[in-house]
């Protein structure tokens, strides 16, 4: 029923397996964590922290417990790439995983599943479970006197906010699913107040790579501020949606090419959460630095109604706001508002602008990540669109 | 509830709570494990786990109230959650939506008066490329038509007839 989608195969199809593992093992922790570190690795779940920092700080933390938490909540709208990545490639993500737990001096690896993902866990059980026969995981791992380290897996129940790693710590540990105050932040206070590193599945599988191929290989890729290749998960309006890997930096027409989207008028580039990009900032590039992504990439065609775009992201947030602060709570059903007011062609300027402020403080002031990004595609759609938001006769059929 | 199930229920808590561990970060895995058998977490399960792990059952009902995929009320034996979320919007979900709705006679929220089905929305289920997608209990379908709905139903009836006879005969030992 589910039919891979690869355009083209993968850097990660091509890791020998177990060698990112062994070569991490035969250096001392510094070292391995050095390694990391030049390569300039950033988290490919969407913020892009530096991962050899965090794994340092996580390091440097003093205490007997420590966990490494792989993130495989995807619940951004338009993202798939963790599912094919712990589909296809989960040998390479455990592998990354217990690299983490030697690197910062831990035993304990936790895998969060999203609950969606269920019909993955047999296929992850028999991975982990073939691991430990082949004392890839338990104590001397790969025949390293004294590392030991194991993976459990423990599922989401349908929150997307639990993929803010806060949050995903809270549910955890068995609470609601509501972030905490940062800081302090994981890596010194985070499960069960103890050191915790939380990264994203792809993440964890670059890691294994570069351990194999170098940090200089994956520097060498990229631009300046945005180094190596990144899993693209592309959708919509194109004529071959799917997976897909291009070195950070590149452009969005490029992108669009390559998908068979070129006559979009505009893309979503880092799902609900994320910027609309339109036709005419086609140059733009997809980095850091400039438009930021954990992967999704959802393109519209020249026949699209950016207002309904709009206001299926609304909607999402509304329902996944965790209630806990008044900008996100109060300020997403105020945006919806505006966008009801839109379709039947009653929003005035002025309360158009109005709204536009209230995105911009919702940016500021929101708690967490999902608050403050949830205003951005709304903003985004306003920015370009004014003229086909405004205006709407009764009953026009967009 | 029958005093046999609320005993069952009791006892398969116990199970769980072994499995677990007895402490708090247990208390979703035992949920997921309570909605997955029950098809519903019953205010008598909420009370025996916060007993169990010396918690205020209000804390319980907090989490579960919380979570997408705990509910308190009654589920049908087959969960259909179809994806909302703007690619699978694009690719024709308000079309499978009103088959789904016309096909089991519920609308969105709502279960079927024998039980059998409830029907939800999801949001984003990760099959952005091959949508519309939907889950059935934990099995996802993707490329979903409106004509491809009575099939993945009927589907799911047939599973309903054997599944029910194994499942009251197996519930005891579990
Ligand atoms: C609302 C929200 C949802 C998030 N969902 C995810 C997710 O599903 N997967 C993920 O890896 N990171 C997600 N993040 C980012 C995490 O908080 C965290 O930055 C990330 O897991 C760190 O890993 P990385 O540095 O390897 O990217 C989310 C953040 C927010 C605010
Ligand atoms: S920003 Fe939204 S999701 Fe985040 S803490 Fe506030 S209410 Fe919760």
């Amino acid at each position: 029923m589910i039919t891979p989608n690869h355009k083209a195969p993968l850097t990660f199809a091509t890791i020998e397996p177990d060698a990112g593992l062994k070569a991490a093992l035969a250096k001392p922790r510094v070292d391995l964590i050095a390694e990391i570190t030049a390569s300039q690795l950033k988290g490919r779940g969407g913020a892009g922290f530096p991962t050899g920092v965090k794994w340092n700080l996580a390091a440097a933390a003093q205490a007997d417990t420590k966990y490494v938490i792989c993130n495989a909540d995807e619940g951004e709208p338009g993202t798939f790439k963790d599912r094919v990545l712990l589909s296809d490639h989960a040998d390479l993500v455990f592998e990354g995983m217990t690299i983490g737990g030697y690197a910062i001096g831990s035993k304990i690896g936790i895998l969060y599943l999203r609950g969606e993902y269920t019909y993955l866990r047999a296929h992850l059980d028999a991975v982990l479970a073939a691991r430990r026969a082949k004392g890839l995981l338990g104590k001397n791992v790969a025949g390293k006197q004294g590392f030991e380290f194991d993976i459990q897996i423990r599922m989401g129940s349908g929150a997307y906010v639990c993929g803010e790693e806060t949050a995903l710590i809270e549910s955890l540990e068995g609470h609601r699913g509501e972030p905490r105050n940062r800081p302090p932040f994981p890596v010194d206070t985070g499960l069960n107040k103890l050191p915790s590193v939380v990264n994203n599945v792809e993440t964890f599988a670059w890691v294994t790579s570069i351990l194999v191929k170098g940090s200089a290989w994956f520097k060498a890729i990229g631009t300046q501020r945005s180094t190596g290749l990144k899993i693209f998960s592309v959708s919509g309006d194109c004529k071959q949606p799917g997976i897909y890997e291009f070195p950070m930096g590149i452009t969005v027409a490029k992108m669009l090419e390559a998908v068979g989207g070129s006559d979009a008028k505009a893309v979503q580039i880092g799902g609900a959460s994320g910027h609309c990009v339109p036709a005419s900032e086609f140059g733009r590039v997809i980095a850091f630095e400039d438009v930021s992504t954990g992967g999704s990439v959802i393109v519209f065609g020249a026949h699209r109604d950016m207002l309904h775009v709009a206001k299926n992201f609304l909607e999402f947030f509304v329902e996944e706001s965790c209630g806990q602060c008044t900008p996100c709570r109060d300020g997403n059903p105020k945006l919806l508002g505006g966008v009801e007011l839109l379709e039947q062609g009653r929003c005035s300027m002025r309360y158009l602008n109005e709204l536009s402020s209230l995105g911009e403080t919702m940016q500021i002031a929101s708690k967490c990540g999902l608050g403050q990004s949830a205003p951005n595609a709304f903003l985004s759609i306003v920015k370009h669109f004014k003229d086909e938001l405004m205006g709407r006769t009764q009953g026009e059929a967009h | 509830m029958l005093v046999t199930e609320q005993e069952r229920l009791k006892s398969d808590i116990g199970t769980w709570l072994e499995r677990y561990g007895r402490d708090r970060s247990a208390l979703i895995p035992v949920l997921q494990e309570i909605q997955k058998k029950y098809t519903r977490i019953s205010e008598y399960g909420m009370q025996v786990l916060a007993d169990q792990l010396g918690i205020h059952p209000v804390e319980v009902y907090s989490v579960v109230s919380f979570y997408a995929f705990l509910d308190h009320k009654p589920k049908g034996k087959f969960v259909i959650r179809l994806c909302r979320t703007v690619s699978c919007d694009m690719q024709g979900k308000a079309r499978v939506a009103q088959q789904l709705e016309s096909d089991l006679g519920i609308t969105f929220g709502e279960t079927t008066s024998d039980g059998k089905f409830s029907l939800e929305w999801a949001n984003c289920l990760g099959m952005c490329d091959q949508g519309p997608a939907l889950l059935v209990n934990d099995i996802v379908y993707t490329r979903v038509t409106p004509a491809m709905v009575n099939d993945i139903l009927e589907t799911c009836r047939k599973t309903f007839g054997v599944y029910a006879l194994e499942s009251t005969h197996e519930e005891g030992h579990a």
